[in-house]
């Protein structure tokens, strides 16, 4: 930085090298982005879901397209992950796995986006707009290599979800849902970033790369700031993947919010969050390990266990899935506790096969929930299985999936994480997190008996008219075999995400 | 006639934690929105404080050059709690956070 600005002092402006084609998922996704804003705001005429639905797919798949490569180039031995703008941006086999990942969830949600904001009422090109600027934010955090990179990532994704959680301005639960978001989301950057400050004070650096050699070459004799900073950063973090103690927002966003944003927020915000939290703690502060492990530990155990407790106490089904999404936090805090490569590889895995099932459970949950998508208690699921016997089958397999039964991926996904805390030696948070996953158990088997065991009394009539659009069907076939296949068949994507494990570049 | 006096980077970093203590218990105290929002900025300003001595310190222009993202960033927060609370409040004018609460469980 200081060449930089002498060299600006002289006249001459140097800038850093960039890897076009390395950003370009991102360019792509920001890109379309922008330019859908542009074009809308010059048409005159009104732009209907299923256009925008087709274009926002079409810029996702893109980016998608364009990461494939990269991977190849990444894996290959001979030239290997690499960094771009001066070692401020990595490319590197965790970041292109995650990136594709929140392609992947762009393009679910904007299918179920196209059907179901139309039920809400919500119309115009913005919540898509929004859409691909947050996930723009989670790839821009996948692959920060500088605090500040992270930090400007977190807030584009942030800042855009606020949005979108408070987007239906008629219904009231929205616009609270969106301003709960706000104030929370905001209040945890702000610990996020004093968290920076005084890392940045302790190591004077704000690249990850830089602060990793600092802490490895030198013994600090004083850590009280680096220890500071690493209970700001924890904090901002935690209230981000919305872990216990910081988890009290969720399930009012997660309540309030138009449904096909909260199926965003649960796969790609909370993979965001934690590839966030994976380069900040496992691999920058790696050094420090003995001091946040059992920070993360006490998290980890307080998530799995109030997450999945307080879930069967509900009665709203989105509120149950918030809840369950807590819990499953907890089961990505102990892949992250485990602090190593094969934790990091279990996490990955973890994220990947979540994000099919929760946006498929909440596409159940949305085609469930009546015209204006206001249905969302528990007893609005009863005799669905003689109403609608294969959207009963999906979210069966969703569920299953999620309290991790075998034959769905769910269960490797459980298996890998544990796998991996039992290689470190953590066996008490092992116990717990299994424990965790029996009571977790009872609140999908609740819901289920919902379904498959229960009548309705008289025919209502506007309960017997599901209708199931055609992207609802492809998202919902397409989430059912893949937690089916990987239930089978989890290899290819374990082997995936065993490549992905981060590494670092200076640039 | 100059009284140059030296302050040390360690008040810079004290008012810094003072303001940020004062953001956060604000926050979590008051119950208007626009004073929470106030709050968020002197968080968020109380880091940029800190990036400033800090850098200021070390000699590092890194400092500098964080504050001005944090600054765009905060002005781009703030531009979306403003419109997410005109929102609320013209539904129910005169909202207190508190009265905010349709969502419970």
């Amino acid at each position: 930085m200081m060449q930089n600005i002498a060299l600006i002092a002289s006249g001459t402006v140097q800038t850093p090298s960039v890897s076009w084609t390395g950003l370009l998922p991102l360019i792509i996704l920001a890109g379309a982005a922008v330019f859908l804003l542009t074009i809308c705001s010059l048409v005159p005429s009104r732009i209907t879901n299923q256009q925008l639905t087709i274009y926002t797919c079409a810029a996702a798949i893109g980016s998608l397209i364009a990461a494939i490569p990269l991977w190849l180039k990444v894996l290959d031995e001979s030239k290997g992950p690499f960094s771009t703008l001066s070692g401020a941006f990595g490319i590197d086999g965790f970041s292109i796995f995650l990136t594709m990942l929140l392609a992947v969830s762009v393009v679910l949600v904007s299918c179920l986006a196209g059907v179901f904001l139309k039920s809400e009422d919500i119309e115009g090109p913005e919540s898509y707009v929004l859409l691909l600027l947050s996930a723009t934010g989670g790839m821009i955090i996948v692959g920060a290599n500088d605090f500040i990179v992270l930090f400007l990532g977190i807030e584009v994704l942030s800042i855009s979800a606020y949005i979108l959680a408070a987007m239906n301005l008629k219904r009231v639960q929205s616009q609270e849902a969106g301003l709960k978001y706000f104030v929370l989301g905001a209040f945890a950057s702000g610990f996020l970033l004093y968290g920076i400050a005084l890392l940045y004070g302790a190591t004077g650096s704000t690249q990850l790369t830089a602060i990793r050699d600092f802490l490895i070459n030198n013994n600090l004799t004083n850590d009280t700031l680096l220890l500071a900073a690493l209970a700001f950063l924890i904090i901002g973090f935690a209230f981000k993947v919305a872990a216990v103690p910081f988890h009290f927002w969720s399930p009012d966003v997660y309540q309030g919010a138009p449904t096909p944003f909260v199926a965003f927020m649960a796969s790609a915000i909370k993979a965001a969050g934690f590839a966030a939290m994976l380069r900040v703690l496992y691999v920058t502060l790696g050094e420090y390990k003995a001091d946040w492990q059992p920070v993360i530990y006490g998290i980890a155990v307080a998530t799995l266990l109030i997450g999945s407790l307080l879930a069967i106490i509900q009665t709203d089904l989105k509120r149950m899935l918030a809840y369950s999404s807590i819990s499953h936090a907890g089961y990505l805090l102990v892949g992250t506790q485990a602090a190593s490569d094969q934790g990091v590889a279990a996490v990955l895995f973890y994220l990947a096969t979540y994000t099919f099932m929760v946006i498929g459970s909440f596409a159940v949950i949305s085609l469930n929930s009546g015209p204006e998508g206001i249905r969302t208690d528990l007893n609005s699921l009863t005799g669905l299985a003689n109403r609608k016997p294969m959207l009963a089958i999906a979210f069966t397999v969703f569920l299953l999936g999620q309290a991790g039964i075998p034959l769905t991926s769910g269960f490797f996904a459980k298996f890998y994480v544990i796998e991996a805390v039992i290689e470190e030696r953590s066996f008490g948070l092992a116990i717990v997190a299994m424990l965790a996953a029996v009571i977790g158990a009872f609140l999908y088997l609740r819901i289920l008996t919902k379904i498959w065991l229960t009548d309705l009394e008289t025919d209502d009539k506007d309960q017997n008219t599901i209708t199931i659009p055609k992207q609802v069907s492809f998202v919902l076939l397409l989430a059912t075999i893949v937690t089916l296949f990987l239930g089978i068949w989890p290899e290819p994507l374990v082997e995936m995400a065993q490549r992905a494990v981060p590494l670092l570049r200076a640039g | 006639m100059t009284f140059a006096m030296a302050i040390g980077t360690e008040y810079y970093l004290a008012l810094s934690a003072l303001l940020f203590a004062i953001g956060a218990g604000g926050l979590l105290v008051r119950r208007n929105p626009l004073i929470m929002f106030m709050c968020i900025e002197l968080m968020l300003n109380a880091a940029n404080l800190a990036f400033v001595s800090f850098g200021k310190e070390m000699s590092d222009l890194g400092g500098q050059m964080s504050v001005l993202f944090v600054l765009v960033v905060a002005a781009a927060e703030v531009v979306i709690g403003l419109a997410i609370v005109v929102a609320v409040m013209r539904r129910r004018p005169k909202a207190s956070i508190d009265e905010v609460s349709v969502l419970r469980g």
